[in-house]
C-alpha cells in the first residue's frame, strides 16, 4: 500500500511536470510575445529588451522552464538590481495586468470555483446517482424509459443554453430568486447557498444526466453478477442486495467519471462562472484570455491539471474502499 | 418491438445482423433523418443559402427597425417569405443562411476531429494491445497524460494564444489531440482478447507479418465498437466545438458557427427569442440525435458494452 502510494505520487508528479513543459512551450512556440504584450502599446526597443531581459526571455527556453519550476518549489528572484522582484513560493509569475503574484490571484478565487463545484457535484450526484439507479432496477420500465429519454435530453443542452433558460424562467419571469451575487460562506451561508443555487442547477443538470446514463448501464451490468444471484438466493432482502453488493460495485466506473469531473470543475467552470458573473478561477482564466495575460493563463492550467491528477489519485485510492475486490 | 424476429436466413453475416437490428428501433429511424437532414445541410450550404436568396455575410437594413435598437421588423424575429427564419438583430444578415453556413463549419470540425481521434485511437490502441510490452506501457503511459490534461482550459489557451493561422484547421486539431485516448482503451481491451485467438494464430503460422494480421486480423474484428464509439464521439467533438466558438476562441466572425451564433443571441434571449432558440435548437438536436444513434450502435456492434 505505501508503496503504491509512494509509486502513485512520483508519477503525479512526472505527469504534472510534463503538463507544465508542453504548455510551457506551446505559449512560447505559437507566435505571441509576452515582453510585448507586457510592455505596451507605445514601447521603445530599449526599453522591450530591457523588459525582455526582465522576464528572462533572452535566457533558452529549457533555462526558463527550468527557472519557473524552481519557482514554484522554492521560490525566486525575478530579474536583477533595482528591479528585482522578490516572488515567494510557490511562485507561478506575477499577473502582466495588475502585477499581483499568480497565486495569490488563484487562491482569492478558489473559494468561488470551490464553492460552484462542490455544491453542483453534490447536487448532480444525488440526481444523477438516483435516477440511474431507480432506472437501472426497473429495467424497461415506464420509469426507466422517461428517465433515459430525459437523461439523453438533458445531456444534449449545452450549458449556457440551459443558464440562459434558468436565468429566464427563474430569475426574470418567475423572480424566485435573486441574480447570482457571490457571497462568502463564511460571511452569510444562507445567502451563499441562495445566490449559488442557480449556477449549481446549471451544471448539475448536464452532469445530472451523464451521471444517471452511466450508473444505469454499470448498475444493469453489476446486478447480472452471479454473486448478486447469490446473495438473492441466500435470503437477503432486496434492500440490502442493492446497496451493499449492488451499489458498491456498480459504482467503481461512476467514481472515475467522478474524479476527472470533479478535478476540472474544482479549477474553474469556465463558461457557468462568466454567464453568472461569478468570480471563480474560470472567470480569472477568460479575462486573462482577452488582455494575453500568460502568467495567469499558465497558472490556471497548471492548477486544473494539479486537480485532475489529484483527483484521480484519490480515486484510485478510494477503490479499495468501495470494492472490496481491490487491493493494493 | 415486441416481435423480435429471429434471423431467418442462413449465412447472415454480423452486419446484416446488425442493420436489421438498427432498423427494428424507432430511435434510430428518428435521429438517422435527424443526422442525415443536418448533414445536408451542411455539404448543400452555399446552394442553401442561394436559394434563399440571401448569403450568410450579407448585411439587410431594410430587416431590421433602428428605432428598437435594430430589433427585426415583423413577427418571430422577421420571418417572412424573404428570410425564413428571421433575421439577426442590428445587421440584419439572414439567419436561416447563417445557420446553414454554421453548420457546415461546425460539422466540418466535429467530424475532421472525429477523424483524428478515430485514427490516431485506433492505431494507438492496435498497437499498445498487439504488441504489448514497451510499446504498450509507453503508449499507456501516454493515454494517462493526455487524460490528465484539463483539456477544456487547454483548448481555450491554446486557441487565445495562437493568432494568424487557420483557425478552422487549427480548432480540428485541438480539439482532436485530446479525445484519442477513450477509444485507444477500448480498442486495446479488444485487441488483447483477439490477438490469442485461434485465427489469429492460424494466421501467424502461415506466415502472415504483422502488418498483415494487424489489418486482415485484428482490425476487422476492432470496427465493430469503434463504428459505435465513433458515433458517440461526435456530439462531443459538435459540443467542444460550440464552447469553443461560444468564447470567442474558435472561429471568427463573421464566419458563422453555432456557438458562436448563440454567444451573439445571449444578449436578446427575450427580446428576439427565434435569433437565440434557432441556433440552440440546431445544436441541440444534431447532438441528440448523434447520441441516440451512438447508444443504438453501442447496444447492437459492442459486445461487452452494457446492452440496455
Amino acid at each position: 500500500m505505501i508503496l503504491y502510494l509512494a509509486r502513485r505520487l512520483l508519477g503525479v508528479v512526472a505527469v504534472l511536470v510534463a503538463i507544465a513543459a508542453v504548455t510551457f512551450t506551446i505559449f512560447y512556440v505559437l507566435p505571441s510575445d509576452p515582453a510585448a504584450a507586457a510592455c505596451g502599446k507605445s514601447c521603445s526597443a530599449e526599453r522591450l529588451e530591457a523588459i525582455r531581459a526582465h522576464m528572462g526571455l533572452d535566457q533558452p527556453l529549457w533555462r526558463q522552464f527550468a527557472d519557473f519550476t524552481t519557482g514554484i518549489l522554492t521560490g525566486r528572484t525575478i530579474g536583477s538590481g533595482p528591479y528585482a522582484l522578490n516572488c515567494d513560493f510557490p511562485c507561478l509569475g506575477y499577473s502582466y495586468e495588475n502585477s499581483q503574484p499568480v497565486w495569490d490571484l488563484l487562491v482569492d478565487r478558489l473559494p468561488v470555483s470551490a464553492s460552484l463545484a462542490l455544491g453542483a457535484a453534490a447536487l448532480w450526484l444525488l440526481l444523477g446517482l438516483s435516477a440511474g439507479v431507480a432506472a437501472a432496477l426497473r429495467k424497461d420500465s415506464l420509469t426507466d424509459r422517461v428517465l433515459m429519454v430525459g437523461a439523453v435530453a438533458a445531456a444534449s443542452l449545452p450549458v449556457y443554453f440551459t443558464s440562459v433558460m434558468l436565468i429566464y424562467g427563474l430569475i426574470r419571469v418567475a423572480g424566485l430568486l435573486p441574480y447570482p451575487q457571490y457571497t462568502p460562506f463564511g460571511a452569510d451561508p444562507l445567502g451563499w447557498a441562495a445566490n449559488l443555487l442557480l449556477p449549481w442547477l446549471a451544471l448539475a443538470i448536464l452532469y445530472a444526466a451523464m451521471y444517471a446514463r452511466q450508473s444505469r448501464s454499470s448498475m444493469i451490468e453489476t446486478m447480472a453478477e452471479p454473486y448478486i444471484r447469490t446473495a438473492r438466493a441466500k435470503g437477503l432482502p432486496r434492500r440490502t442486495v442493492v446497496v451493499k453488493h449492488g451499489l458498491r460495485a456498480g459504482m467503481t466506473p461512476v467514481l472515475t467519471l467522478f474524479g476527472m469531473d470533479l478535478g476540472g470543475l474544482l479549477a474553474g467552470a469556465v463558461i457557468t462562472e462568466s454567464i453568472f458573473g461569478l468570480p471563480g478561477v474560470g472567470r480569472l482564466f477568460y479575462g486573462a484570455l482577452s488582455t494575453g495575460d500568460q502568467p495567469v493563463i499558465l497558472g490556471v492550467t497548471l492548477l486544473a491539471a494539479t486537480f485532475i491528477v489529484v483527483a484521480n489519485l484519490a480515486v484510485d485510492l478510494l477503490y479499495a474502499v468501495v470494492d472490496p475486490r481491490v487491493r493494493y | 418491438m415486441s416481435t423480435i424476429s429471429p434471423p431467418s436466413r442462413a449465412g447472415s453475416g454480423p452486419w446484416r445482423l446488425a442493420r436489421a437490428e438498427l432498423r427494428r428501433r424507432p430511435s434510430v429511424k428518428v435521429s438517422l433523418v435527424v443526422v442525415t437532414l443536418f448533414a445536408v445541410m451542411a455539404v448543400a450550404a452555399p446552394l442553401l443559402s442561394a436559394l434563399g436568396g440571401w448569403g450568410p455575410e450579407e448585411f439587410d437594413k431594410s430587416a431590421v427597425d433602428p428605432y428598437l435598437g435594430g430589433l427585426p421588423v415583423g413577427p418571430l424575429g422577421g420571418v417572412s417569405a424573404e428570410h425564413w427564419l428571421g433575421v439577426e438583430p442590428v445587421t440584419g444578415r439572414d439567419l436561416f443562411a447563417r445557420v446553414v453556413h454554421g453548420a457546415q463549419v461546425s460539422l466540418l470540425i466535429a467530424f475532421a476531429a472525429t477523424a483524428i481521434v478515430v485514427v490516431a485511437g485506433t492505431a494507438a490502441g492496435i498497437a499498445a494491445g498487439y504488441f504489448g510490452g514497451r510499446t504498450d506501457s509507453a503508449l499507456s503511459r501516454l493515454m494517462d497524460l493526455t487524460m490528465s490534461f484539463p483539456s477544456l482550459i487547454f483548448m481555450i489557451a491554446t486557441m487565445s494564444v495562437a493568432r494568424d493561422v487557420n483557425r478552422i484547421v487549427l480548432m480540428t486539431l485541438v480539439i482532436g489531440l485530446f479525445g484519442w485516448p477513450g477509444i485507444a482503451r477500448v480498442v486495446r481491451g479488444q485487441t488483447l482478447s483477439l490477438k490469442h485467438r485461434e485465427y489469429v494464430d492460424a494466421a501467424r503460422v502461415g506466415g502472415s507479418g504483422p502488418w498483415r494480421i494487424l489489418t486482415r486480423e485484428i482490425l476487422p474484428g476492432v470496427a465493430g465498437p469503434v463504428i459505435a464509439y465513433t458515433t458517440l464521439i461526435v456530439p462531443g467533438m459538435i459540443a467542444t466545438e460550440a464552447a469553443l466558438s461560444y468564447l470567442g476562441v474558435g472561429v471568427r466572425p463573421p464566419t458563422p458557427s453555432w456557438g458562436q451564433m448563440i454567444a451573439e443571441s445571449v444578449a436578446f434571449h427575450d427580446t428576439d427569442p427565434t435569433y437565440f432558440v434557432v441556433p440552440s435548437l440546431c445544436l441541440f438536436l444534431t447532438v441528440l440525435a448523434f447520441t441516440l444513434l451512438g447508444d443504438a450502435l453501442r447496444d447492437i456492434l459492442d459486445p461487452r458494452g452494457s446492452r440496455a
